[in-house]
């Protein structure tokens, strides 16, 4: 059994208990969610708190997947388990359903939030990439109201956020925009591991050409959950295998992957082109309806 | 990792006798049989009720809690130690130095193998994570609190991480505790006929060399380690409570190494939750618990935690192997050679009887008839956790068989001959029996064609080559791999086999009571393994009482006879024999008690699994419970013949067994991300008789599962500063449900000669027989890149680089 060191616990029943409680105890406090990144870390004693706010009871207040006419709002506390079940989201956004089915273990996913997993921003984080490729905007909520932020915006670097000290994000935005699809690629060493590479594809066609695309990698260095080079290659043109391994080939060279545990950079990169272009394919042939 | 689709089921009802005759979907309690067949296991209520009782769930009243530091580098000298804010902490009691158990003659205790090794640093440390002071606290949260008040001062010494370079003249000596010691030299060792091999290699058409590391593994089992002491200071009894696979040994162990006398240490070893060979050794943890109890008077408990397992207690393999392999042109095998470099760590820790430091790698020579083979061995010291346990394998064999089956798939590659008929063509024959190895093994039994034209048949090998052909036709790989092996174990027999000069022979007790019910006390200690079945099982079969009339009391020392314990896969095949012979004893007994009973000569009863009735007349018959009453009650017993029915027996094996299987493994590999699934894996096991065919299949499952793993994922890794990088299961991966496939087992059944029901161990042999079966059919999937070889373990990078042609071994 691994211990953590010493701290307290508070239970929050709503979002501005949440945030008032983040503002009483200071820079100590953490919130807790799903915990399966926060728990582990303050086991190996990575990370020590002197409060743990645990928001579980706001599941309540914020666990929803609401579509309306032109974006879906997801509650920060619904549960990837409630992500990769909604037969909306695979509708709408099918990428949420690939990733999820690739996002750890039903044990981890029956937890784990979306807000959570933003918050911990990892960057081999999978939930991230779809965000940012789906050109999510967050919302976040304080003492003082809420803010919009975008993607780009809230990410702002390995385990940073712009979520500030008490402050919670409530939710998270997602355009819905005509004739697009989506697509998620992921290659790991196993069921549960961080992802080696993985990719978010969104694609949206005006009959035979590519009006818009985007392209997010997770795991291969900064900069790469959102590739504009891809999309500025992909914008106007025909979608064809040749145009998929263009893009692909942008996506790799973009990406600055390292030597480690997972995988040598090389193969990284290759990933980062190989699953580019099977992900466009993807959403492509989603479009078409050749692939639900 | 995708999940491989349901495989088509090829098992086979158990043979003809009734209990046995339905699938394993329909076995219940209702059938249970009396004696050897399936059922389902005893010990099962409790466990999956959640009702084991484990290590941590002893608490005693008074109970304290014991942590441990350990080293936070690879190696350095210890300059000081303050452990003044520790001792101030509230909740503290004691806080001990490597200086202060030195004082007591303590800080050191011989390993299994001959060395030395430090219960709580002195000197210098030697790996991350060694144990340098420890707390006791009254919680464990305070003692693990408190670690972090203990200020040690270190100066760095740079750390010996690459075994290949670690015998250079300019490498820092790790072991300067040794005297006279100027390198990192362990110890070489060799078998085999140096001369006759080379001859032979002269004689040979065809000769091939292949490189390959078996990398450092861990057992990794669920539950780490732990103990419990407690000393009582006024009659100097100590009991202690721990996660041992060999309570007696580590009782006697205890007794030399602490000068405590053995009738005082009560060792008892409760519910284990896995073992894998992990739970051999005696840990620097346990002998802190001991003397913290002696120096507080209380019980104290220590629990490792994941990471302190993985890091500090012992590993597995570790091995770079060089070898060659020398055939006729029509593919007849001549000879195989290599030699290893071992990585043995700070510490020489392997737990291997006492006269096989390579253990018993000496059976490389594999399933084959060779005219000649030789090993050479070169062991060296790093700066890494020592162990070399017996992982899942007896002693070494896994690496033995590893390269003999990667050996002979490159000489297949070589000769462009299907892996299946080279093997046929080199087998033992059934008439070669009992074979003596060319390194001096003398495998009992075997029937090895018939096994391997078994697996061939589940798996239809031809219609996977014809498959195989048009996928590659098509551009898509798939391979086919195919091992077959020979474990040994069941180690002794005592004259050949001892661990720090204790004899591997096991202890059994059988008593049975006068209402006819039977209580069985093994020395061997279960981990999950199913003993209270299978021994219950094994006495019902020899004696006639139902297993549910047989309790299996194991684990405690001052409960059972004396033994060396379970790894090894040597419960079946030593105490298993035991418990036959016990029961036979028994029944021996209750054949004079019947004739008294039925008034007539011992030779005119006739048994009958249960009773005894007199010959030619079934209806004048006594039955086992009657004949229990009986010898307790008061009437008259045959002249010469004592009360009770009760036996002991010691039993000495007089060879190893030999268990042997086929194993066939189809994978399907993804050429753009090199990402492959096993999609299915066909197993054939002989380990002659089959007492419990369902507790075989799940252990064949368990094995199967690990194999897998080291095959695609797992390795103990480290950086150049010798800091290990798989300290937790995110970093050391274990495989789930979904890297692996539906296994498809089937067997064949050639008993034993020596053994007294003629079964053999089988614990272990799908860990043996399935990584070699996995990497040969990954090798055979990129045989169109021209590919011979890549290590282990397969991960997506680097069967990608195998594809590019250029793998690289991951050490």
């Amino acid at each position: 059994m691994q211990l953590p060191a010493p701290f307290d616990y508070e239970r929050a029943t709503s979002v501005d208990h949440a945030i008032q409680l983040l503002d009483r105890l200071g820079s100590g406090a953490r919130i807790v969610a799903g915990g399966h990144s926060l728990l582990p870390m303050m086991k190996l004693r990575l990370v020590n708190v002197e409060y743990l706010i645990d928001i579980n009871d706001l599941h309540r207040e914020l666990g929803y997947v609401r579509v309306e006419p032109a974006r879906i709002r997801i509650g920060a506390m619904t549960r990837h388990r409630e992500l990769l079940d909604s037969p909306e989201l695979r509708r709408s956004l099918p990428i949420f359903h690939d990733a999820e089915r690739a996002i750890a273990d039903p044990l981890v996913r029956n937890r784990g939030t979306i807000g959570g997993a933003l918050c911990q921003a990892d960057p081999s984080e999978d939930l991230s990439a779809v965000c940012t490729t789906l050109d999510a905007s967050c919302v976040i909520r304080g003492p003082g109201g809420e803010r919009v932020v975008t993607m780009a915006e809230f990410y702002r670097g390995p385990y940073e956020t712009a979520v500030g000290a008490a402050e919670i994000l409530t939710e998270i935005r997602i355009p819905l925009r005509p004739n697009g699809s989506s697509a998620f690629e992921k290659v790991g060493r196993r069921a549960g591991d961080w992802p080696i590479v993985s990719c978010g594809v969104a694609v949206w066609l005006d009959g035979a050409v590519i009006t818009d695309a985007r392209v997010g990698l997770a795991a291969v260095g900064p900069n790469t959950t959102g590739i504009p080079t891809v999309s500025r290659a992909l914008r106007g043109r025909p979608p064809s295998e040749e145009l998929f391994a263009e893009a692909g080939a942008i996506a790799a060279a973009c990406c600055t992957p390292v030597d480690d545990q997972r995988g040598s950079a090389g193969y990284k990169r290759h990933l980062a082109a190989e699953l580019t272009r099977r992900a466009l394919r993807r959403a492509v042939a989603r479009l078409d309806g050749r692939e639900s | 990792m995708r999940r491989a689709p349901k495989a088509p089921d090829h098992r086979v009802p158990e043979a003809a006798s009734a209990p046995d005759s339905r699938p394993t979907a329909f076995v219940d309690n209702d059938r249970k049989p009396v004696g050897h067949g399936r059922m389902l296991r005893k010990e099962d209520p409790r466990f999956v009720r959640g009702k084991g009782r484990f290590l941590d769930d002893i608490q005693l009243p008074g109970m304290l809690h014991l942590a441990l530091l350990r080293a936070p580098i690879a190696h350095g000298r210890i300059l000081s130690v303050d452990a003044s804010a520790a001792e101030a902490h509230p909740k503290v009691k004691l806080v001990v130095t490597g200086a202060m158990l030195a004082e007591r003659g303590l800080a050191w205790m011989p390993t299994m193998s001959g060395d030395v090794q430090a219960v709580l640093a002195t000197d210098k440390v030697r790996f991350q994570g060694q144990e340098v002071a420890f707390v006791v606290a009254e919680d464990r949260y305070a003692a693990r609190d408190a670690l972090e008040l203990i200020d040690v001062e270190y100066e760095r010494l740079p750390a010996v991480v690459n075994v290949r370079t670690a015998l250079d003249p300019s490498t820092p000596v790790i072991r300067d505790d040794l005297p006279g010691k100027s390198d990192n030299h362990c110890f070489d060792w060799e078998t085999g006929d140096k001369a006759a091999t080379e001859a032979a290699f002269a004689r040979a058409d065809v000769v091939v060399s292949q490189d390959m590391v078996y990398p450092r593994v861990h057992p990794a089992p669920l539950e780490t380690c732990g103990a419990i002491a407690d000393y009582d200071a006024v009659d100097g009894g100590l009991t202690l409570w721990s996660t041992t696979q060999a309570p007696h040994a580590h009782r006697t162990l205890y007794a030399l190494v602490a000068g405590l006398p053995e009738h005082q240490i009560r060792v008892i070893s409760p519910d284990i939750g896995g073992g894998f060979g992990n739970k051999v050794p005696i840990y620097p943890g346990y002998v802190c618990a001991i003397v913290a109890s002696m120096l507080t008077g209380k019980p104290v408990k220590w629990t490792e935690d994941r990471s302190e397992n993985l890091t500090s207690t012992a590993f597995a393999r570790d091995y770079i192997m060089q070898g060659e392999i020398a055939a006729t042109r029509d593919g007849t095998i001549l000879a195989v050679r290599t030699s290893v470099l071992a990585d043995h760590g700070a510490f020489n820790g392997v737990a291997a009887p006492a006269k096989y430091p390579g253990g018993f790698f000496g059976v490389f020579t594999g399933s084959y008839d060779l005219q000649a083979a030789y090993c050479t061995m070169t062991a060296v010291y790093t700066n890494k956790a020592p162990g070399g346990v017996a992982y899942s394998c007896s002693f070494r064999i896994t690496e033995a068989v590893y390269l003999i089956e990667r050996l002979v798939d490159c000489l297949a590659f070589q000769l462009t001959m299907d892996p299946v008929e080279l093997r046929l063509a080199n087998l033992l024959k059934p008439e070669q029996f009992p074979y003596t190895t060319k390194t001096g093994w003398v495998y009992d039994s075997g029937n090895y064609e018939v096994t391997l034209r078994e697996a061939v048949r589940i798996a239809d090998y031809d219609g996977l080559r014809r498959e195989q052909k048009d996928k590659r036709a098509r551009g898509e790989l798939m391979g086919i791999g195919v091992s077959f092996f020979t474990e040994a174990v069941g180690a002794g027999p005592r004259k050949h086999m001892d661990i720090m000069g204790l004899g591997m022979a096991d202890g059994a007790e059988l008593r049975v009571y006068p209402t006819g019910k039977a209580v069985l006390r093994v020395s061997c200690q279960s981990q999950g393994q199913g003993h209270e079945t299978t021994f219950a099982q094994i006495v019902a079969e020899e004696i006639g009482i139902p297993p549910a009339d047989i309790k299996v009391v194991h684990g405690d020392t001052d409960q059972t006879p004396f033994g060396l314990g379970t790894y090894g896969s040597r419960s079946t095949s030593v105490s298993g024999a035991a418990a036959v012979l016990v029961s036979r004893k028994v029944r021996d007994k209750a054949r004079l008690i019947a004739s008294a009973m039925l008034e007539i000569s011992v030779t005119d009863l006739v048994w009958d699994k249960g009773s005894f009735h007199v010959v030619g007349d079934p209806t004048s018959c006594v039955t086992i419970q009657e004949i229990a009453m009986h010898a307790y009650g008061t009437g008259d017993l045959p002249d010469g013949v004592e009360g009770g029915l009760e036996a002991q027996v010691h039993y000495d094996p007089e060879n190893l067994t030999y268990p042997n299987g086929a194993y066939i493994c189809v994978v399907d590999v993804d050429a753009q991300t090199a990402v492959f699934t096993v999609r299915r894996f066909v197993a054939v096991d002989d380990c002659g008789t089959r007492i419990n065919p369902m507790i075989i299949e799940g252990q064949v499952h368990r094995g199967l599962t690990d194999g897998v793993g080291m095959a695609l994922m797992e390795m103990i890794a480290f950086d150049d500063d010798g800091n290990c990088l798989s300290g937790s299961l995110m970093d050391y991966l274990l495989p789930s449900a979904l890297e692996v496939p539906d296994w498809e087992t089937g067997y064949t059944v050639t008993p034993s000669p020596h053994h007294p029901v003629g079964a053999k161990g089988v614990g272990e042999s799908a860990t043996v027989g399935s990584p070699p079966a996995v990497v040969n059919a990954v090798m055979d999937a990129l045989k169109p890149y021209g590919i011979r070889h890549a290590d282990m373990p397969l991960t997506p990078s680097r069967l990608w680089e195998a594809i590019r042609g250029n793998p690289q071994p991951p050490i």
